[in-house]
């Protein structure tokens, strides 16, 4: 039986830690995510848990200390948010390239500047080409069941890469909601015991870890963290598949809402896709053919399979939560766009910027999406390439 | 969001608003609702106007974004009312609840014309009586229920009872009054 709750996002995340009980957790507070090393010192002071905490006086300190202890042969957590991750950045590189299968819950925050402490996904967006897998929420049930699933995919002998498990800043983190756990000794069984191949504090296997590459040996690490992307691919599925078993919900690349016979689709990631939803069930009442393509996996991008979801719309509406300052859009559309390039899709493609900083987003703003859309292909009229939701008037 | 009850509070930075939130959140979610309890933050300081959020539905909800057109407003500061635009949006089949000395006579005047139903509470009053201190928030969370009734005052009672035995387990001593003064702001209010 499931345990009805109510727990921000925060604490769900830090739930599930609770739950997997790591080795090792080095953290430096920030803002959104300051609570989920709160809530984990907590649970060690209280002997609930035996992780190994580590207090540090930076993030860069906090993830080379996560690489240390990951390296050691430890399962190894961080979190962070923001600038928090930006001092993570070199470092972020070295996890990914030394194929080091720690977690970082991440709690999407807006870069500075103007400073601001609100969502938005630049943080991870900036970390796109890093060599993390990235999963995202919608809300605080998602961010626990794809906490639960984090080590099952970046451990697997295919995969070895870094995750980061994304929610949103404020919006989920600090949001209380309903959920529903999973008992203790079936989270245990799920997730189960990491077995390193290779660490260092095996005697008998010594190794040498991180050294110099010179040309002739770097690029094919590079091929060799990218093979591990594409396998990344194929486990995901797997283990959505059995934490289906043992929770009853149904998680994969992305949320197909209402796309059946949609027309016009909405392509987001995170928690406004619940907003898009109710928008998209008050429009469905009025007659109109309207869904949404959540994107829950960004890294690896499955690409071909948004494009085929996609096909059969006449006009998407890609709606990013970061600029990427190519004058053109941000990077959810980017990628999007390339891949329904590759399959000839004969659906049109409008990308939009919305929630910068915290900015609001209503499902009134996603029915003007849709009506924008609706209006461009049924009469024709021009509407800009690329645009900004929810401005100041 | 039909058959949602939306809610939003207005205080100031310290007042404990959203702690009022988030346990409204909690008691409702006891009586099998569908809950979210959020604030929304700008400048974090002590004494800036913050608000917080709360629906509460029958249904999963799913919406993320901010409160434009609730049913209920609380103010936890009447200072507010001259720095904040209080009633913007809110339903006229709904209500207002002020905490203040003054008569809802006194208050109406500078609640922007709205003609909904108008409570006032003297939290401050009442969290003097009962604690000695200034704690609006606990009063104003009893008056919300009250008003809304979105659940019984026995089962609001027993309720936090238990959110304040965990609440304040390293000082129990305060929990008598704070239970005093969700006891009395639940009577006073619907006066």
């Amino acid at each position: 039986m499931a345990i009805r709750e109510r727990l921000s996002g925060n604490e769900a995340v830090a739930h599930a830690i609770k739950q997997i009980n790591p080795d090792v957790m080095p953290a430096f507070p920030i803002t959104p995510s300051t609570e989920i090393p709160q809530f984990v010192s907590t649970f060690i002071s209280n002997g609930e848990i035996d992780t190994e905490f580590i207090p540090v006086e930076s993030e860069h300190s906090a993830m080379s200390a996560a690489i240390g202890a990951e390296a050691a042969g430890c399962r190894t957590l961080t979190a962070t948010s923001s600038c928090g991750m930006a001092l993570m950045w070199e470092e972020l590189y070295v996890a990914a390239s030394n194929r080091l299968p720690l977690a970082l819950a991440l709690v999407n925050r807006a870069l500075s500047g103007p400073i601001n402490i609100n969502c938005d996904h630049s943080d991870s967006m900036g970390a796109r080409d890093t060599g993390w897998l990235q999963i995202y929420a919608e809300n605080n049930q998602e961010v626990y069941d794809n906490f639960i699933q984090a080590y099952r995919i970046s451990e697997h002998k295919d995969v070895r890469l870094p995750i980061m498990i994304c929610q949103d800043g404020f919006i989920t983190s600090h949001a209380v909601e309903n959920i529903e756990l999973i008992e203790d000794e079936k989270v245990k069984a799920f997730v189960g015991t990491y077995e390193p191949e290779n660490y260092l504090l095996n005697p008998n296997m010594p190794m040498a870890l991180g050294p110099y590459a010179t040309s002739p040996y770097y690029m094919e690490t590079k091929m060799g963290q990218n093979e591990a992307m594409k396998n990344a691919k194929q486990v995901i599925l797997d283990v959505a598949k059995e934490f289906e078993e043992i929770s009853g919900r149904k998680y994969g690349f992305f949320e197909e809402y209402r796309m059946e016979d949609a027309e016009y689709a909405i392509v987001m990631i995170g928690s406004a896709a619940g907003t898009t939803k109710e928008a998209i069930d008050e429009l469905r009442n009025q007659g109109k053919k309207v869904g949404l393509l959540k994107i829950r996996v960004f890294r690896p991008f499955p690409g071909d399979e948004i494009a085929k979801a996609l096909a059969h719309t006449k006009a998407v509406a890609i709606l990013d939560r970061s600029e990427g300052f190519r004058a053109g859009g941000g990077p959810l559309s980017a990628e999007v766009k390339e891949h329904l390039y590759d399959i000839k899709a004969d659906t049109k493609a409008i990308s939009y910027i919305y929630g910068l900083g915290g900015r609001d987003y209503t499902t009134e703003e996603a029915k003007m999406v849709y009506a924008q859309l609706e209006d461009m292909i049924t009469n024709g009229t021009e509407i800009p390439q690329y645009q900004y939701i929810g401005l100041r008037k | 969001m039909k058959n949602t009850i939306e809610i939003r509070w207005h205080g100031r930075g310290g007042q404990g608003a959203k702690t009022a939130a988030l346990l409204l959140a909690d008691v409702a979610f006891k009586t099998g609702k569908y809950v979210q309890g959020f604030p929304e933050y700008g400048p974090e300081r002590m004494g800036a106007p913050i608000t917080a959020y709360n629906r509460i539905s029958n249904e999963p909800i799913r919406v993320h974004s901010n409160i434009y057109t609730p049913q209920y407003v609380i103010v936890v500061d009447e200072s507010l009312l001259d720095a904040v635009d209080v009633t913007a949006g809110l339903r006229e089949d709904g209500a207002i609840i002020i905490n203040t000395p003054k008569s809802v006579e006194e208050i109406t005047p500078h609640l922007n014309g709205y003609k909904g139903k108008v409570y006032t509470l003297d939290a401050r009053e009442i969290s003097m009586q009962t604690l000695g201190k200034n704690f609006p928030n606990s009063p104003m969370l009893a008056a919300i229920v009250a008003v809304s009734g979105v659940m019984e005052e026995e089962d609001f009672l027993a309720d936090m009872q238990v959110e304040y035995q965990h609440k304040f387990a390293k000082k129990p001593e305060v929990i008598e009054g704070n239970m005093n003064a969700l006891r009395l702001a639940f009577r006073e209010v619907t006066k």
